[in-house]
């Protein structure tokens, strides 16, 4: 499969996004101080998470753009994760729903600005967008950007970084004060805003229906790999991993390990998770979280660190190259791992190498990637340690399995 | 109230002059960048820190009152 095409729609019983859904009663205005308070309370009350992937409080987004002048809000449908196409998937079906919840968003932070965010090669979720806002007055001010296809692109920062005429690269900058025309802006993920608008509508305790007590609602999830069905599907939060997997047919291998959360994510052991929640707070055990909500089945013969080293490569030709622990950094982590996973004879000094470089990677630079891309080397590394000791005695255990992992070309646009 | 030292890592291009002149809060790594500590400058070193910070080409340093101390390992 192509890594940006859409794929298959799975729909579970109770689904509550991808359903095209428009509503009819028009959205609650909010006009008075009291009715936003109120519905800031039902936000918080409802416990929504952000779905972007650093799951950040929803209502103390909102209250920290609302103490600001003029803010503006941005609809972040980028998903610029190359496995992932949730997000995608949302924007082209359920237009209308995240549109509304980016009203909702502007008039509980009196914004009068909302910039609908999607990727340049996402033509699909364009459409939908340009066509949505044509069929519609909310008496905001509205428009679709077209975003350079990236990694880093979407994340906050540098996307503010773009929409304000500069390259689609991360900076220092904090977009809740200082964002869009130096305007406290509000980037939210199109899934987190498609929930708000749910919660506008049916409330804070009908949001939590579903869910757990610290994870409530439901979540879409990109499944690929050793999947029947892969493509994107709405999973209640608290169901078991292998209950997730069932809503994308089940398994077609015996897997050995998941990648949970994205290349940014971590390698997890399918022992291990397997019959655990797909929840952050589950997976947080074994260093992982549900991040973009994207997870891979590694099937049982194929190579993990041969994936990982071509997932890391990725990262690297991503990096936009301006600190240097990632500019220096990344190609010296991607080589010494390709050298791990497809070298002769060098895994010792790979591993070595390996672990001299981590240390000074992790946790550096302006934006999360150099810390993502560790976070993929060191679960890689625990997950895989049968295989690192077969790659010691210069036995690759799938060198000719096909890819698992999709790798998208790196384009040289950042503006 | 704690002082501490904040990198901006992309202004920063490298000189290392600030590891030279602060070596108890900032090492650099392989590729001569600095690793800067999370940890409160103590009374006893604000002279150097001002001092590494005022002498950084790049204006890449700042001194940073924080109420509290963020989590160890918060370096950048």
């Amino acid at each position: 499969m192509s890594a940006l095409a859409v794929p298959d729609v799975h729909l579970a019983a109770g689904h509550r996004l991808l359903r095209g859904t428009v509503y009819a009663e028009p959205l609650p205005d909010l006009a008075s101080r009291r009715e936003r308070e109120r519905m800031l309370a039902q936000v918080e009350a409802s416990g929504l998470a952000g779905r972007g992937g650093a799951a950040f409080s929803t209502s103390t987004k909102l209250r920290a753009v609302a103490r600001g002048r003029a803010p503006i809000v941005v609809a972040n449908g980028t998903e610029g994760e190359p496995a992932s196409s949730k997000d995608k998937v949302l924007v082209a079906a359920d237009p209308h729903l995240v549109i509304d919840g980016a009203v909702v968003a502007a008039r509980i932070v009196g914004a009068e600005e909302i910039i609908l965010a999607a990727g340049r090669a996402d033509g699909r979720g364009l459409v939908a967008l340009e066509r949505a806002i044509a069929a519609r007055d909310d008496g905001i001010a509205m428009h679709v950007a077209a975003v350079p296809e990236r990694f880093v692109a979407g994340q906050e920062t540098a996307l503010v970084s773009w929409l304000n005429g500069g390259l689609a690269k991360p900076t220092v900058d904090r977009p809740f004060e200082r964002g869009v025309h130096g305007r406290p802006t509000l980037v939210q993920n199109v899934e987190t805003l498609a929930n708000l608008a749910l919660i506008a509508r049916h409330g804070a305790d009908w949001f939590r229906r579903l869910g757990t007590a610290n994870e409530p609602g439901t979540a879409l999830v990109t499944a690929m790999g050793a999947v029947r069905s892969p493509g994107v599907g709405e999973i209640e939060l608290g169901m078991t991993m292998r209950e997730v997997l069932a809503s994308f047919g089940g398994m077609t291998a015996m897997p050995q390990a998941f990648l949970v959360g994205g290349y940014f994510g971590t390698w997890v052991s399918a022992r291990d998770v397997l019959d655990l929640p797909f929840t952050d707070e589950s997976l947080g055990a074994f260093g992982a979280s549900l991040g973009a909500r994207l997870l891979i089945v590694l099937p049982h013969d194929a190579c993990g660190l041969a994936e990982t080293a071509r997932a890391i490569r990725y990262l690297e030709r991503e990096s936009a190259g301006q600190c240097g622990s990632c500019f220096f950094g990344l190609p010296a982590i991607a080589a010494a791992f390709e050298s791990l996973a497809f070298g002769a004879g060098e895994a010792e000094q790979a591993i070595e190498r390996l672990s001299q470089l981590v240390p000074q990677v992790e946790g550096r630079g302006a934006c999360a990637l150099p810390t993502g891309a560790t976070r993929l080397v060191t679960s890689a590394l625990r997950v895989f340690a049968q295989e690192v000791d077969h790659h010691r005695s210069r036995r690759c255990c799938g060198p000719s399995h096909p890819h698992v992992l999709p790798i998208p070309d790196v384009t040289d646009e950042w503006s | 109230m704690s002082q501490h030292i904040r990198l901006d890592p992309i202004l920063c291009d490298g000189f290392g002059q600030c590891a030279e002149l602060l070596p108890e809060l900032i090492k650099l790594d392989e590729w001569g960048y600095p690793i800067v500590s999370d940890a409160a400058i103590s009374a006893s070193l604000e002279p150097e820190a001002r001092r590494a910070v005022a002498m950084c080409p790049r204006l890449a340093l700042t001194l940073e009152r924080r109420r509290e101390r963020k989590p160890a390992g918060a370096q950048r």
